[in-house]
């Protein structure tokens, strides 16, 4: 049996989080065994090493980062755990790789309740489990209270790309259509609605989801996808303006044709905001050849990840790498870059 | 959406601009001012130049708050928030509006102080309640619309004896600013601005009612058409002065009827007489320095007055020269008229007012307005 070298056990119901806990010492060696450790539970990280040593199919490999700095940290739909994993492996899947490895950084705040740093450890541990990755390295910092926002999480992720396909914005060509994978805007007006100050009632929650298994059907069906990118910060029309000014092109989006719920709708209509601009976590924009699109949004809407995509437009020649919409009442009109933050920090 | 989107339908859409272009005489041209931001943003977010015909040239007029603000009392806002340390409440949009050394109150919270944005007044007053050891100013702006829920607060705070509530008053008045545009000599005597008509505020018009705009009708012969703010309540109101111009009329329409009262909300005006009233004069971004055209607390209710609770300092911040938002905002030009517009100045980094805020004229230009067409 395994000597346990700790006086005491983690109060995980009343306890907090202290200073001592990223001090180096005992304390910090007891909260990474039993909270982390225990609940990520896998080969590589047992060995608690200061590095993991991985195993990596011989092919290209595909990095991504991300930091998760939410407010708040429990959301209707999910919480910042779940969300530090959606998000790198969304980033890491869109090259069409599979995720493998996540590693995760945590900043606490001292004072910050260690029942509710559970909550997000097992939500962290589930959605690795469900996206098939392995959190293999990790690190712990705490600050003093007043100094963090209770929780920061970064993750980092490395996949393998199997098919051989290289994707990016540089592979986008005019006349290639561009495929949304579902409802845009569910998650930032979630996260709104629990904001202080603005209070209203919606049944809608985020759509923070790990899309490594839709766009492994995607890319088997249609390996001609030039470019897949998940629309989260800044929504649709921040993404779409990247792509256009990465692959110098223009792109035009049609109103009518691009999903959005009826109670998004309305909460962006009461607060002043275009639901193309909010955030999302769990859905992805496809480009891919005209002749490919039908039978890419087919593939995509036999999966329940994609049941509500859509064609909202296309590509076409433009130095000036506008973004424009046809709008539904029949005129035109550019989707702009976001300019500053509709709100602060939604993700 | 419900009671939205019947106002928004792309077929009815096009049955009106069939209307309007079968209305206008090819050989006359019509340039009609939408007075209010609300107008222009529903202009170009719909992509309504589109429906028109080339003979109907829209004028976006000064009816956007943000916009309007003088430097000068941006830097007071920001001069209470950092130099008399208060908590300062303000709507959002007027967070990143630049004034003196193109300072706002966005980059004055960077720096420390304490600013927060709010989405009501009531929430001013709770923060005021929450804080009771700091001094809470609510940073009002806005034409008549927003000022029945700044006297409704103050009303509250004197009720509720909130003594750390004050309140920074900016509201501004729409038929001072109108006659102003009206009696410039650009329009009057030079005739740089042709005007044939207006479109009259939608919300604003919720509170004073109609009868106001008549006196514009009378005195300047200029139809006026209240209309709201989606996108075919616009091309009805542009109809609508088509026709009254092709009539030779000029008399004040209501194509509003669902919000909009001859008379208005008595109680709501009645309110705002209670508390506040007119200053002899208002500074206005591109207008000047218009007579009676804004609000101050009356002296009953001074205690709830952040200008007289604290001392602020003159400020003489003075507009950008090369910035033509003053003759923007007068009609006299256009933002692509001014050499700053897209260059040196973006929603990004905003010189003038217009830039600012999504109603103002350069601001829905440069987001909505340069397209393409392929």
């Amino acid at each position: 049996m395994k000597k346990n070298p700790y006086s005491q056990a983690l109060d995980l119901k009343n306890g907090r989080v202290e200073m001592i806990h990223g001090a180096g010492g005992k304390a910090m060696s007891q909260l990474i065994e039993q909270l982390f450790v225990s609940r990520f539970d896998n080969p590589i990280l047992n060995e608690q090493n200061d590095q993991a040593s991985l195993e990596i199919p011989a092919s290209k490999i595909v990095m991504a980062t991300d930091s998760h700095v939410i407010t708040p940290i429990f959301f209707p739909g999910g919480d910042i755990g779940s969300l530090s994993v959606h998000g790198t492996v969304n980033d890491v899947v869109m090259s069409g790789a599979k995720a493998l490895y996540l590693s995760c950084g945590f900043i606490l705040e001292e004072g910050y309740p260690l029942c509710d740093l559970v909550k997000i450890i097992d939500s962290m541990a589930k959605s690795a489990q469900e996206a098939g990755v392995k959190i293999v390295t990790g690190d712990t910092k705490v600050v003093e209270k007043g100094k963090g926002d209770g929780v920061f999480i970064n993750t980092t992720g490395i996949g393998v790309l199997t098919d051989g396909v290289e994707r990016g914005a540089n592979k986008i060509k005019p006349s290639d259509k561009i495929i949304v994978s579902g409802t845009l805007g569910d998650h930032g007006v979630a996260i709104m609605s629990l904001r202080e100050n603005l209070t209203f009632e919606t049944t809608i929650e985020s759509d923070s989801q790990s899309l490594h298994d839709l766009v492994k059907i995607m890319t088997e069906h249609t390996p001609e996808i030039c470019c897949m990118r998940d629309p989260t910060r800044g929504g649709l029309a921040a993404t779409l303006n990247e792509i256009a000014l990465q692959a110098d092109v223009g792109i035009q989006l049609y109103e009518d044709d691009i999903p959005i719920k009826q109670q998004v709708k309305s909460a962006c209509e009461f607060l002043g905001l275009d639901p193309l601009y909010v955030a999302n976590e769990g859905k992805l924009i496809a480009f891919c050849p005209a002749d490919k699109a039908d039978e890419l949004l087919a593939t995509m809407q036999s999966h329940p990840q994609g049941k509500d995509a859509a064609i909202v437009g296309e590509v076409f020649m433009d130095d000036n790498n506008f973004v424009q919409l046809k709008t539904s009442f029949g005129g035109m009109r550019m989707v702009d870059w976001i300019n500053g933050e509709q709100l602060p920090r939604i993700c | 959406m419900k009671y939205v989107d019947e106002y928004r339908d792309g077929k009815m859409a096009k049955q009106i601009a069939e209307n309007i272009c079968q209305a206008v005489d090819a050989d006359k041209v019509y340039h009609f001012m939408e007075f209010c931001g609300g107008h222009t943003h529903a202009i170009f977010r719909y992509g309504i130049p589109d429906l028109l015909p080339e003979n109907i040239k829209m004028i976006h007029g000064p009816g956007c708050p943000v916009c309007i603000l003088p430097i000068a009392r941006i830097d007071s806002a920001i001069e209470l928030a950092v130099e008399h340390g208060v908590i300062l409440c303000s709507y959002g949009d007027m967070m990143r509006v630049p004034g003196s050394r193109r300072r706002s109150l966005l980059k004055a919270k960077a720096e420390g102080a304490d600013i927060r944005m709010v989405y009501s007044c009531s929430d001013a007053l709770t923060i005021a309640k929450d804080n009771p050891d700091k001094q809470v100013v609510f940073f009002a702006i806005g034409f008549e619309t927003t000022t029945p829920p700044t006297a409704l607060i103050i009303q509250l705070a004197e009720k509720q004896q909130v003594k750390n509530f004050s309140v920074f008053c900016n509201h501004v008045l729409t038929p001072s600013a109108i006659s102003t545009i009206l009696e410039s000599p650009e329009v009057r005597d030079m005739g740089l601005v042709p005007l044939d008509g207006f479109i009259g505020p939608a919300h604003v018009s919720t509170i004073i009612g109609s009868q106001p705009y008549e006196y514009f009708s009378q005195e300047y012969q200029k139809p006026v058409v209240i209309a709201g703010f989606e996108p075919l309540d616009v091309l009805q109101a542009i109809l609508m002065l088509v026709q009254q111009v092709n009539n030779g009329t000029a008399t004040v329409e209501n194509e509003f009827t669902r919000a909009v009262t001859p008379n208005g909300n008595e109680k709501a005006k009645s309110l705002v007489a209670d508390i506040f009233e007119m200053r002899r004069e208002f500074e206005w971004r591109g207008l000047g320095l218009v007579p009676y055209s804004g609000l101050r607390i009356k002296a009953k209710y001074a205690e709830f007055d952040a200008e007289k609770r604290f001392t602020l300092t003159p400020s003489k911040g003075k507009d950008n020269k090369a910035c033509e938002c003053p003759k923007i905002l007068r009609g006299v030009k256009t933002p692509k008229d001014c050499k700053l517009f897209g260059t040196k100045c973006t929603p990004e980094n905003p010189v003038g007012s217009c830039m600012v805020s999504s109603e103002g004229a350069c601001a829905a230009y440069y987001s909505y307005g340069r397209y393409q067409l392929k």
